[in-house]
């Protein structure tokens, strides 16, 4: 079943455009990761899938359309935009009165179960709680919520190492099930390498990688190459090559586009040196550029 | 206060496919207003403290009651009037100018304040409509205000005769003249009178102005919502040498139509009456455009960003 449906999606800022025909499709049950630089257009797509800003090109979220339907469509769809969005002066208890009043699936109990593991009482405003319980609460006021999509944008920002594991944590293990789909944006990559089921690259608006993980996991080896066979390694055309600690990493793309359509297989590789799978982070940049900011700097401007 | 029951009906545990019924509007409605009185505390903390300021002044009034009875014989019936009526006219007045006046800041800060901290983004990611809110914020100065204000003055202006009738009993005086000068309950009606025609019938295009400029504005909302008409006003004066535009709003702003001259006396019988106010074209127009504002500013929410 088909959760998100993008063809075509467009959408410009006056002459700066942040989705350039975007063709996207997301299944029930996956957990996607959508990656890219700092105005890559990312947030410009959740907002288009959010049905908080209008768009080009045809867009069905769980089978509407989310500019003309937001409220409707809000009932199925859950999203923890940036951090910080919680109104300051509610307090917990009225955050769990409100929603259990306008939400026909939002489980109270559930909610008070979530927040009872946590140090955060009914009675406090959430001005007074640290960024880290502010993130717990809405984690545990949108956990709470039997919905068909989840959205976070950048759910993870400014947190500390250890809320950023209980933030996954208690999503993978109380929150996920195969009938549930998350989709995520983050530049943490590292914290989400073990949660994703599929992973989106995206810069100036257009999607440049698209794939799930096992394929992520067969289709791209990195391996630090033995000076003495860095010759060898470059001839099997590796996607991106660099240096750390005197050693030479390469990164090469095993999959079926290879323009000879011959699989360079692990057992190659191995004998060149030491094989693994690659962080998605080096394999942003080697997707990307290696220059920081520079594959971004176009697009730089475009609202977030 | 009363809520309707938070309680979501369960599906049965091996249908979990069911999808619940949407919520029914008016339990939407319930709650976004709610969530204004949670957030603007000075809804009902402002007149509540003008009636503190009102029951503090009244001390006084109260000291010198059996003195002013006493003396009250020698003076003509107009001036026992004022002498014994005053305080419940004053009371009333700033009970009613400090709802007023929380008002007119809530209005242009309703829309603006949640772009403003950024939650505008938690509201939309619930399912409640535009619409609904806007309406809702509205209903805080077209409704909650005047009928609040109205339940503190009442409140208030008993308990001010009943601590006099105490005072004066206590004193061995009669409280049938106090009763006869102040008409209380006729009083209070003429109040509730004013509340519904001048500040929620024929104000509602200035809250609904206000509140749309609050869902547009980027910075400065008061600035938006003042200089525009006062441009247009010097414009006009400048280009055309009339002041049509000027005394249209001061018709708004002052006080109604020819009809309604004396309005902000509280009594009944001081102007036109009902018929004539319900009848004047410009209670109509008022209300039309109102509903035009109200509509455009739910349209603008929904385009509208954290700024």
């Amino acid at each position: 079943m088909t959760v998100i449906e993008a063809r075509g999606l467009r959408k410009a800022f006056g002459t700066t455009i942040a989705l350039d025909g975007v063709n996207l499709r997301v299944d029930e049950g996956r957990i996607l990761g959508l990656v890219g630089p700092n105005g890559a257009g990312k947030s410009t797509a959740l907002n288009a899938i959010l049905g908080l800003t209008q768009y080009q090109g045809e867009l069905r979220v769980l089978g509407r359309d989310p500019w003309a339907e937001r409220d409707q469509l809000m009932r199925d769809v859950c999203f923890i935009a940036d951090v910080a969005v919680l109104p300051r002066w509610m307090k917990v208890w009225q955050a769990l009165d409100y929603l259990a009043g306008v939400h026909p699936r939002f489980d109270r109990a559930k909610a008070e179960g979530f927040l009872a593991k946590t140090d955060i009482k009914r009675k406090s405003k959430v001005r007074e709680l640290s960024k880290g319980m502010v993130t717990q609460l809405h984690l545990a006021l949108v956990m709470a919520i039997d919905a068909r999509l989840l959205v976070l944008d950048e759910p993870t920002l400014g947190l500390d190492i250890l809320y950023r594991k209980q933030f996954y944590d208690s999503l993978l293990n109380d929150y996920f099930d195969r009938s549930r789909t998350i989709v995520v944006t983050t530049h943490q990559v590292e914290d989400v390498q073990n949660v994703l089921t599929d992973l989106m690259f995206i810069n100036h608006g257009r999607i440049v990688l698209n794939c799930s993980m096992e394929e992520f996991e067969t289709r791209y080896l990195e391996v630090s190459v033995k000076p003495e066979q860095v010759a060898a390694a470059r001839a099997l055309r590796p996607m991106h090559e660099r240096q750390v600690l005197g050693r030479s990493i390469f990164l090469f793309d095993d999959g079926a586009q290879r323009t000879n359509n011959q699989k360079i297989g692990r057992q190659q590789l191995v004998a060149l040196g030491e094989v693994r799978t690659p962080s998605i982070a080096d394999l942003f940049v080697a997707v990307l550029g290696d220059k920081p900011g520079g594959t971004a700097s176009q697009a730089q401007g475009v609202a977030q | 206060m009363n809520t309707p029951s938070n309680t979501v009906p369960e599906a049965p545990i091996n249908s979990p496919a069911i999808t619940p019924a949407a919520l029914p509007a008016t339990r939407l409605f319930y709650w976004s207003l709610r969530r204004e009185l949670w957030e603007y505390r000075s809804i009902y903390v402002a007149p509540l403290a003008g009636a503190g300021v009102v029951m503090l002044a009244f001390g006084f009034v109260l000291a010198a009651l059996p003195h002013t009875m006493r003396k009250l014989s020698s003076l003509d019936p107009a001036q026992q009037h004022k002498a014994l009526a005053h305080p419940y006219d004053i009371a009333a007045a700033l009970i009613m100018g400090a709802a007023f006046i929380v008002s007119l800041f809530y209005s242009l800060d309703a829309l603006y304040g949640e772009r403003r901290d950024r939650s505008i983004l938690f509201w939309k990611s619930l399912p409640v409509s535009d619409l609904t809110t806007v309406l809702a914020k509205a209903t805080v100065p077209l409704v909650v205000l005047p009928l609040l204000s109205f339940a503190i003055a009442f409140v208030i202006e008993s308990l001010m005769i009943l601590l006099s009738s105490l005072v004066l009993l206590a004193g061995g005086l009669s409280v049938a003249t106090l009763w006869t000068q102040v008409q209380l309950y006729p009083t209070l009606l003429g109040l509730l009178y004013h509340l519904v025609t001048v500040h929620m019938l024929w104000y509602a295009p200035l809250y609904a102005w206000l509140l749309l400029v609050s869902a547009w504005s980027r910075r400065a909302p008061f600035l938006w919502a003042v200089l525009p008409p006062l441009a247009v006003g010097f414009f006009e004066k400048i280009a055309f040498h009339s002041s049509h535009f000027a005394d249209l709003l001061l018709y708004r702003v002052g006080g109604g139509s020819d009809d309604m001259q004396g309005n902000f006396d509280m009594h009944p019988g001081m102007h036109g009456g009902l018929g004539s106010f319900l009848s004047s074209p410009g209670l109509w127009f008022g209300l039309i455009a109102a509903a035009i504002f109200l509509a455009a500013a739910a349209r603008l929410r929904r385009y509208r960003e954290p700024i």
